[in-house]
């Protein structure tokens, strides 16, 4: 369970391997914010290594969105799977987000 | 260091129709870092024998997340001295998931609705709307302590 981040053509990609849970969700908040400290501003977070993701996840992407938001960022997911994707729309959460298929359109749509 | 959970299984006194009912008990310390160790043992003992659907299986691991997660932070408010018990009822056709904290208890029907929290980065109330709309039933005690949902198996 953890955090592989990757910089590449200015965007950073965030995959989040295994779960976004109240456990680790304010180690994902507190690297967001570190790299916004540091003038990063275009935001990837890929969910093909995910297997699920609890209110406390939802509740601190929809944090990130807000302050990235605030910065002048974007910011966009990707490789949600089914289930996942059922919860972002059970929650409206597919609404507030720019979610894409794959991370290669998520990085296209920049 | 938290002490490694101990999970008691047992054959359910519930009268079971068809095929055998299993019954699993595990008191979990008040921390959320032992939230995932126990869904990962609880699910496992749910599905054992059985066919389940990967849409089950996550359904079952997202609403006892929040169950422990509301039990561990609101219920018992991360205290040490004070534990969770999770109590699985696993019978052919359903799974009953009984999650009791030793906190004060709440008053479900004072919610405001069963609606989505307008605030979703607020600590309260996310995890039960999860919850009653990823199992099938759901239930508490009189005091608002404990919490019981179940999944249907088919």
């Amino acid at each position: 369970m953890g955090f592989n981040a990757t910089t590449d053509g200015g965007v950073m990609t965030i995959a989040v391997e295994g779960q976004l849970v109240v456990g680790n969700r304010q180690e994902l908040k507190a690297l967001i914010q570190e790299a916004l400290d540091a003038g990063q501003r275009k935001f990837l977070v890929d969910f093909s290594g995910t297997g699920y993701i609890d209110s406390s996840g939802l509740g601190a992407l929809v944090s990130i969105s807000k302050k990235i938001r605030e910065q002048g960022g974007e910011l966009r997911l990707a490789e949600l799977n089914e289930d996942l994707r059922s919860l972002f729309e059970l929650t409206k959460l597919d609404t507030l987000f720019a979610i894409a298929e794959s991370r290669g359109e998520a990085l296209a749509s920049f | 260091m938290t002490a490694p959970l101990k999970l008691c299984v047992r054959r359910s006194e519930r009268r079971a129709p068809a095929g055998s009912a299993v019954e699993v008990t595990l008191r979990v310390p008040s921390e959320v870092a032992c939230i995932e160790e126990t869904v990962e043992l609880v699910a496992r003992h749910c599905f054992t024998g059985h066919r389940a659907t990967t849409r089950q299986r996550f359904r079952l691991r997202v609403a006892l997340s929040e169950a422990l997660a509301n039990a561990i932070i609101c219920g018992n408010g991360e205290d040490p001295r004070k534990r969770v018990l999770v109590r699985a009822e696993c019978l052919p056709d359903r799974i009953l998931l009984h999650v009791t904290d030793e906190g004060p208890g709440f008053d479900p029907t004072t919610r405001c609705d069963k609606g989505l929290p307008d605030d979703l980065d607020h600590p309260c109330g996310r995890g039960l709307f999860l919850i009653e709309n990823l199992m099938d039933h759901v239930r508490f005690n009189v005091p608002g302590n404990s919490i019981c949902m179940t999944l249907r198996r088919h």
